[in-house]
């Protein structure tokens, strides 16, 4: 997207020397393979935003379209001034940090397990990703009716046989019930990445360090935490860009409710269902500047990895 | 597992011990999943205890449930929906992301870094930023619920991660091949038909798979842009949102059957997922 800064958009410049025709050409004829997706990917996906833009500086409710008029910064004001608004700013920013960092301990710990040789390490592997592809509008629905529901959920079923009490877990607890169902889901791509990330360790200086009397301890901390603290952040980073748009889950589970509305869900509900285009706007755009801020840290650290990439090739 | 093979485990050491906690975490973590498929096969009212029936008779009434046996929706329109949506867009995901691969990996052109780049930052956009103009578009151009929109959005959602994708696997193709099919006298087409797409084909297929999963998995725009006609699979899950009596068997055939071509996907492309999913950062 054009807003963002960091990757600037190499404009279809020519080079320049050009001198004969036929440089030009065949400069052309080097750029014409890429310019049916860069076009496709300008008017379907920067257009749209820019509209975006436009109105959200607009009082618009699309039941009265005649008394659409230009408000100037109203909208931003409203959206961050509404309680409800946010409320669903806050309940973003806490879902996004307790899902990415519960799913990124816990996949540093998967990950750890099976970067060690055992018997069965391919269908362990297997069995950890399955989460991560199951339709997560049916994972939401595995969580919400077949093991959160208080009177014949598998939870709860568990519970009664150790005697144990008999919570209504969405209830009681819906931000969390939320979490956990994403927490659940993004693991395996945590671990994914992170084991990745371990299978890329030098393994000669670490049977070096090993030689010179270091604990696994030691190795971890000094020599496979620096490796993979790159793979840790690109984790993080790419885990807040999809969990912070997270829709399915919030929509499924709570519909909303009981205080986990987050900032897409509450765009989708107040054009979807109010009809407010303008507010919608605002918060959409509110929405894009902190996947922005998000996104010019990950576009850093995947560029350090590419270039990294680049010069080893 | 009885205490005695517990202790002769933990005799043998502490990488036995480690392999079997990975081995308890793996099952943690399946066992909703393995939950779900054992109640899809059983009767709604096994389905529906506390303690739950682990070993009740087993039965498909959940799954002609869901075809439509009680009288309910069936979901084929919807799965054809997503089908068509997930097919045709990948295709097209193909057809635009190749050639563009191609122009910043084997022949580049300058800058190609930073259209890379502009690519990446196009996917870190959410997709609730366009929602609404592409709402209003597809209202006034008499495109709301009609499955070619979703295609052209699900292109668009996935194009980056295939530009990312295919621009690494042609770039580990060496040059002298390509030069030698050029110095033969052979054109680009040909070139790209019979020497390019032959090496790059694993690379393509597990993007392709990547790809197919985004779009089935899709329900933000679908269910915005999408009513009775268009409707995809995964809104026709959003159906089972609110309880309707006993229906848990019902739910977790529906859940199983609608996951099954992105588990089927997912396993398939198992070694490039990482890649994918990390844009090509990850090898």
């Amino acid at each position: 997207m054009t807003a963002m800064t960091t990757a600037p958009v190499a404009a279809p410049e020519t080079p320049a020397p050009v001198r004969r025709p036929s440089a030009r050409l065949r400069a052309w004829a080097t750029r014409a393979p890429l310019l049916p997706a860069l076009i496709f990917m300008i008017v379907v996906t920067q257009l749209p935003f820019v509209a975006t833009l436009v109105i959200s500086f607009f009082d618009w409710n699309s039941l009265y379209p005649d008394a659409r008029h230009f408000t100037g910064l109203d909208n931003y004001q409203e959206v961050l001034t509404d309680p409800d608004l946010r409320q669903s700013v806050w309940t973003t920013v806490l879902l996004t940090v307790a899902v990415v960092l519960a799913s990124l301990v816990l996949g540093l710990v998967l990950a750890l397990l099976l970067d060690r040789r055992f018997r069965g390490r391919g269908i362990v592997r297997t069995l950890l990703i399955a989460p991560f592809l199951v339709v997560p509008v049916a994972a939401a629905l595995l969580w919400k009716h077949v093991l959160y529901n208080p009177e014949y959920g598998l939870f709860n079923g568990l519970l009664h046989y150790v005697g144990g009490p008999q919570p209504d877990w969405i209830s009681n607890t819906p931000l969390l019930a939320v979490e956990a169902s994403l927490v659940w889901q993004w693991t395996p791509f945590m671990m994914l990445i992170l084991l990745a990330g371990l299978q890329s360790r030098d393994h000669e200086q670490i049977e070096a360090a090993r030689v010179d009397g270091a604990s696994d301890w030691q190795i971890f901390v000094h020599l496979t935490l620096p490796h993979l603290r790159r793979y840790l952040e690109l984790g993080a980073l790419l885990g807040s860009i999809y969990i912070v748009q997270n829709f399915d889950a919030v929509f499924t589970i709570t519909s909303g409710g009981l205080g986990t509305a987050n900032l897409p869900y509450t765009v989708y509900q107040s054009f979807y269902q109010a009809h407010e285009n303008g507010l919608a706007s605002a918060a959409g755009v509110l929405v894009v500047i902190g996947s922005i801020v998000i996104a010019t840290f990950a576009l850093r650290v995947v560029s350090s990895l590419f270039r990294e990439e680049v010069s080893r090739a | 597992m009885s205490t005695n093979a517990l202790r002769a485990r933990r005799v043998r050491g502490k990488g036995a011990g480690l392999g079997l906690l990975a081995w308890l975490l793996g099952i943690a973590f399946f066992l909703p999943i393995a939950w779900m498929a054992l109640t899809s096969f059983h009767s709604e009212q096994d389905a529906a205890t506390n303690p739950p029936s682990f070993a009740a008779a087993l039965t498909l009434d959940g799954y002609r449930e869901f075809f439509g046996a009680g009288g309910g929706a069936s979901p084929w329109p919807a799965l054809i929906n997503s089908t068509v949506a997930s097919v045709a867009s990948t295709l097209l995901v193909l057809l635009l992301a190749f050639p563009a691969a191609y122009a910043l990996s084997i022949n580049r052109v300058r800058k190609w870094t930073d259209v890379l780049f502009f690519f990446l930052s196009t996917k870190m956009l959410p997709a609730v930023a366009g929602l609404l103009p592409i709402y209003l578009f597809a209202k006034n151009a008499g495109m709301l619920d009609n499955i070619w929109l979703l295609v052209i959005l699900y292109t668009s959602m996935n194009l980056p991660i295939a530009v990312w994708m295919m621009q690494s696997f042609l770039a580990e193709i060496p040059v002298a091949v390509i030069e030698a099919a050029r110095v033969d006298g052979a054109r680009l087409p040909t070139v790209l038909a019979r020497v390019v797409a032959p090496i790059a084909l694993p690379g393509i297929a597990a993007t392709a798979l990547i790809c197919f999963i985004f779009s089935w998995n899709e329900l933000l725009f679908a269910r915005v842009l999408t009513g009775v006609v268009a409707e995809t699979a995964p809104v026709f899950l959003t159906g089972f949102i609110t309880s309707q009596g006993l229906f848990l068997a019902k739910v977790c055939a529906a859940s199983l059957v609608i996951s099954l071509p992105v588990l089927a996907a997912g396993f398939a492309a198992q070694d490039k997922l990482v890649q994918g999913l990390s844009l090509g950062a990850v090898k």
